[in-house]
Formats: structure tokens, sequence, C-alpha cells
């Protein structure tokens, strides 16, 4: 369980928490600003400066530059662009995993013991240290990357799934349109898609901040992302050299830069994922 | 305790067939890697290693094997308790991951304790201040904590405490230069600060969340108003009844998170370059020491399951109710 997936529960909330659209904006328009401002980046700011080695935030680097006098403001925007792409990837391949695994689940007895030991599986290696396996397993790299994340985070949500199609499955509207003579598709269409459709797009706003925090860490240890591409990741590891120098602005960007990232999908999932919730909401 | 028997005793079956499943499976995506472990072993001395030599170190760990009699003859080697040589340690695995434990096992014991007593300390202290100012800061640190990279925070200490500051030491369990006992105990307990503080909050932010949650509940419900009747204060009621109601379920939380205070610690040992196991994990991954990673797998691997097992003890022991669930 996820701490945000804590936080709406039961009675005492301090307010009511917003529409789920206003966070999808906030989030959304988030990402559009940083592919935006990615592409439009001169290129030119992302390269060295040899006469601005170290500089302290100010007008002309409003986040510093590092030891190679590359503006971390700049770097800092691709890089976050990078993790966008690679999270939202993974996010996507990973949710199209749980899915499936989830229906399968709710197929037959025997499909549901098999996803059942799968999921003990993955579950059962701390997900970091499974992470590091499967990237190196694929080499490291961009999609490496994007595999371990995209193989490591579905279990959370095909339970979830598995759990909501068992339920409509023994549902008895279900029971009486399989008795109308509505076929298994139609009864799929009509009632099961409606039902998981939610709880599907929710799961996924809410693997992506998680996965763009497992690739940036995956990064940080040298089996990410290529260390010549900008990432958040790649970035910090060079900046614990730095900061023994007391170049601290190299360090604070990036991460801050996907802290809020972080932070604006988990609100907007854990919105999404309490308005999949409520009874006879929007679901 | 005639509970407790038939639980271990299902845990053990289950780890009885997800060990040799997860042994497989890890084997498999090991040997799946693309990156020759001789080249990462010769790393800059490539100029200096003929492909002769190459052939020899290949031959000497049994890489030009296939995959499935490597696997046997490492089966066969752990059924007597003989897990390989790390390449990247040249030692045998066991020794590599006995001789590193208790550096993390310090780091993960002290980060649990902390994390456990802070987070449930502060869920306590923002549910008696529910709807309030304090509440509110409180839970939102907790989600943005828990939104945050670990590694970075720890970089953040580093510059603070360490650079700016120049309190604590960056680096390194002991300060380096000395011999074991040379090392006094405040130097160690000043070198464990910031890594532990580091690791304490990958645990601290859900226990804010589920402590406060769950203490809400219980302050708002009819227990809490009957003591409140009785004339308690509101801080005794929440450190007090409500401390005892809380604290079963965050440890359950807590325990079976123990598994991800590894994965941290893989993160933030990277950062102090911390001498303990999760330094090997990373050491061993970015090396291609395919035995060490066997070994660190199927290690963490126990880990979880104890943690798990602890965790589903300690709910059972906080409430009698779990004990005998009705079939």
């Amino acid at each position: 369980m996820t701490a945000i997936e804590l936080l709406s529960r039961g009675p005492g909330r301090a307010r009511t928490s917003r529409h789920p659209a206003w966070r999808g904006a906030v989030a959304g328009g988030l990402v559009l600003l940083i592919m935006a401002g990615a592409a439009l980046l001169p290129p030119a700011w992302l390269d060295l400066d040899i006469h601005a080695v170290g500089v302290p935030p100010g007008p002309w680097h409003p986040a510093g530059t590092d030891s190679l006098g590359r503006d971390v403001a700049a770097r800092t925007l691709a890089a976050l662009s990078v993790s966008v792409t690679v999270g939202l990837t993974a996010a996507i391949a990973s949710t199209a995993i749980a899915l499936a695994l989830g229906l399968a689940a709710s197929m037959g007895r025997g499909a549901d013991h098999v996803v059942g030991v799968l999921t003990e599986l993955v579950l059962g290696l701390p997900h970091f240290v499974l992470l590091i396996m499967v990237a190196f397993a694929t080499g490291g790299g961009t999609t490496g990357v994007i595999v371990a994340v995209a193989l490591t985070h579905w279990p959370r949500l095909a339970r979830l799934l598995r759990h909501e199609a068992q339920g409509v499955a023994a549902s008895d509207y279900v029971a009486v349109s399989r008795a109308l003579g509505r076929s298994r598709l139609w009864v799929a269409r009509h009632h099961l898609a409606p039902h998981l459709l939610p709880q599907v797009v929710a799961g996924f706003v809410l693997i992506f901040p998680h996965a763009i925090l497992h690739e940036a860490g995956l990064s940080f240890i040298g089996l990410g992302i290529e260390p010549h591409l900008p990432s958040v990741g790649v970035m910090l590891a060079q900046s614990l050299r730095e900061i023994i120098a007391g170049h601290w602005w190299v360090a604070l960007a990036p991460g801050l830069g996907l802290v809020i990232v972080a932070l604006a999908f988990e609100r907007f999932g854990e919105a999404l994922r309490q308005a999949a919730a409520a009874p006879g909401g929007t679901g | 305790m005639s509970w407790a028997r038939p639980l271990v005793l299902g845990r053990l079956v289950r780890l009885a067939w997800l060990l040799p499943l997860a042994a497989v499976g890890l084997f498999t995506l090991i040997s799946l890697a693309p990156i020759d472990p001789v080249q990462a072993y010769v790393g800059d001395r490539t100029a200096l290693v003929g492909s002769d030599q190459r052939a020899a170190i290949a031959a000497a760990w049994g890489l030009d094997r296939p995959a499935t009699e490597r696997f046997g003859a490492w089966l066969g080697g752990v059924a007597q308790g003989d897990l390989g040589r790390s390449i990247t340690y040249d030692a045998p695995v066991s020794e590599v991951i006995a001789r590193r434990v208790p550096a993390s096992l310090a780091l993960i014991g002290t980060a649990f304790v902390t994390s456990f007593v802070v987070g449930t300390g502060l869920g306590i202290a923002a549910a008696t201040a529910r709807g309030g100012v304090g509440d509110r800061i409180l839970r939102s640190l907790a989600v943005v904590l828990s939104a945050s990279p670990g590694f970075w925070i720890a970089i953040l200490l580093i510059a603070v405490f360490a650079i700016a500051l120049g309190w604590l030491p960056s680096c390194c369990a002991a300060p380096p230069g000395l011999t074991l006992a040379e090392v006094g105990i405040g130097d160690r307990l000043r070198h464990l600060v910031l890594p532990v503080a580091t690791l304490s909050v990958v645990g601290t932010a859900p226990l804010i969340l589920h402590t406060r949650q769950r203490l809400v509940v219980f302050l708002d419900g009819p227990a809490a108003q009957h003591l409140r009747a009785h004339g308690l204060t509101e801080r005794r009621i929440a450190f007090g009844a409500g401390l005892r109601h809380a604290v079963g379920p965050a440890l359950n939380l807590h325990l079976a998170g123990a598994g991800e205070l590894f994965g941290g610690s893989v993160l933030a040992e990277t950062v102090f370059a911390w001498p303990g196991l999760g330094q090997a994990t990373a050491r061993a991954a970015t090396g291609a020491d395919a035995p060490l990673l066997m070994g660190i797998g199927l290690s963490t691997l126990l880990l979880v399951f104890c943690g798990n097992l602890a965790a589903d003890i300690a709910a059972r022991i906080a409430d009698p109710r779990l004990r005998h669930p009705r079939p």
C-alpha cells in the first residue's frame, strides 16, 4: 500500500479533496510544459561553457552550473523530459501487464494460481533489488530501465483488477445478463469494462510516479539511462562529487524537479482512485 | 501460542516452493544479461589481457558451459553451502555476504526503530491535531517525503550537515585510516546518523499517514468519547489508549515493509559509501558479478519472508481476533 492511498480513507479528512480534473490538469500541464520546454530548448544551452564553471544560481543561470560549466536548469529540463518519456512508456506497459494478468486470473482457477505464484515471486524480493536484477538482465540502458520498471510494478494493480473482475463476474446482474442470452463478449463490454476502466486509469497514473522515481534510482547506481544522456539519476550521481566542493545547487534542481512531477501525479492518481472507488461515483 | 504453529508451518511450506522457483527465475534473469563478466572483470586492463587469457578466465568461472549445466553446478554447490565465488570481491559469496551483513543490519535496524518511533509519534500527534495547522503540515510533509527519492534526500543531508555545517561525516562507517580497534563507539554513532536519517525517511512517511488515519477513527469513536467523559485530556487519550490501539497495525505495516528498507539501503549505502550489503548489490550489478547477485537475491528473499512472517505474528499478538480466522 502506498502512503498516499492511506490518506483518503475514512473520516477525519481536513477538507474534501479537489476534483480529479483539477489535479489532472496540473499533472498534464506539467508534463506538457516539460516536454515543450525540452523540445524548444536551444541545444547550445546543454553545452559545456568553460567560462561559467561552478557558478552559483544567479540571473544568467537560475539553477547554477556544474563543474563542466553546464547549465543545471536546462539540463534538469532535458532530464525530466527523458524521465517522463521513460516513465510513461514503462507505466503503460506495466498497466497493460496488470490488466492482462488480472483478467487472466479471473478466468479460471488454474490461471488464477499461475498469476498468484507470479505475484508472490515478484513481491518476494525487495522491489529495488528486483529492479536491479531485471535491469542487469537486460543490460541496463534506457530500454533496460523501461523493461525493469514495466515488469515489476504490476502486482498491486493486477490484484485489484482480479478482485474487481471476480466481483463483477459473480454479480447478479451478470448472471441475469447471461440468462437473458447475452454473449460473454457483450457482458465483458457492457459490465466488466465500465467497472475496470476507472481502476485501470487510476492505477496507471499511480504507477507513473513510482516509475520515474525508480528510473532515477537505477540511473543513479549506473544501471539506468546512459550517462551521456541527461537524466536525473545520472545528474545526481555526478553531483555527489560536486557537493563536496560546496556546489549544493547542482543537486537541488534535478531532485526538486523530480519530486514536483512525482507529487503532481501521485495527487492526481489519488484523486482518480477516490473517484473510482466512490460508491455510485463516476465509474 | 497455539495459533503460531500453523502460521509458521504454512509459511515454511510456501517458502519451500517459493525458494526454488525464485532461484530458477533469478538464475534465468542473470544468465540473460548481455554484459560480459570477463570484460567487466578486465575493465581498464583490456590492453594487458589477450584472447587466450580471456578464454582461460571464462573457463575458470565455468562460463564456457551452457546455462543449464552451470545452474546444476551452482545448485550442487548451494546444497553443500557453497554459493560460488564473487568476481568483484574475489572471495566466496557467503563470506562477502557474512562480512557485510552486520554493517547493513546496524543501518537497517537503527533506521527501522527510528522510523517506527518517529512515524508513530508524528502520526498520533497529527491525529490529535486533526483538521488543524499541525495536522496539515505533518500530512503535507509525509506526502512530499513519500514522493522524494531517498538518495536525493541523502545528498541534501550531506550538503547541509556534512559540507555546509561540518557537523557530521559524509562517508563510510568509520573514519578512514583507522583500524577497527581504534574506532570508538562515538565515531561509529556519528557515522551512523546521516545514513540512518536517510533510510528512516523511507519508512516514516507511510507510518505517519497510516497511524494518523487509524487514530482519527479511534478518537472520533465511542471508546474515546467514553474516556473523554471520564475527564481524560485529549493528549492522554491519544498517547494512552490511542497508542495501544494504533501500535499493532503500525508495527504490522512497518515489518511488512522491512524488505523495502533494504531496497532503500542499496541507494543510501551507495551515497554514503557504507560498507554493507546494499553497496555490494550495486557493485555486483555494475560489475556483472552473477554469483554475488544470486546470493544477494536469495538472501533478500529470506529477509522479505522473515519480515512478512514477523508482521503477521505481530498483528496476531496485537489483535487476538486475527489468531483464529473463520474458515
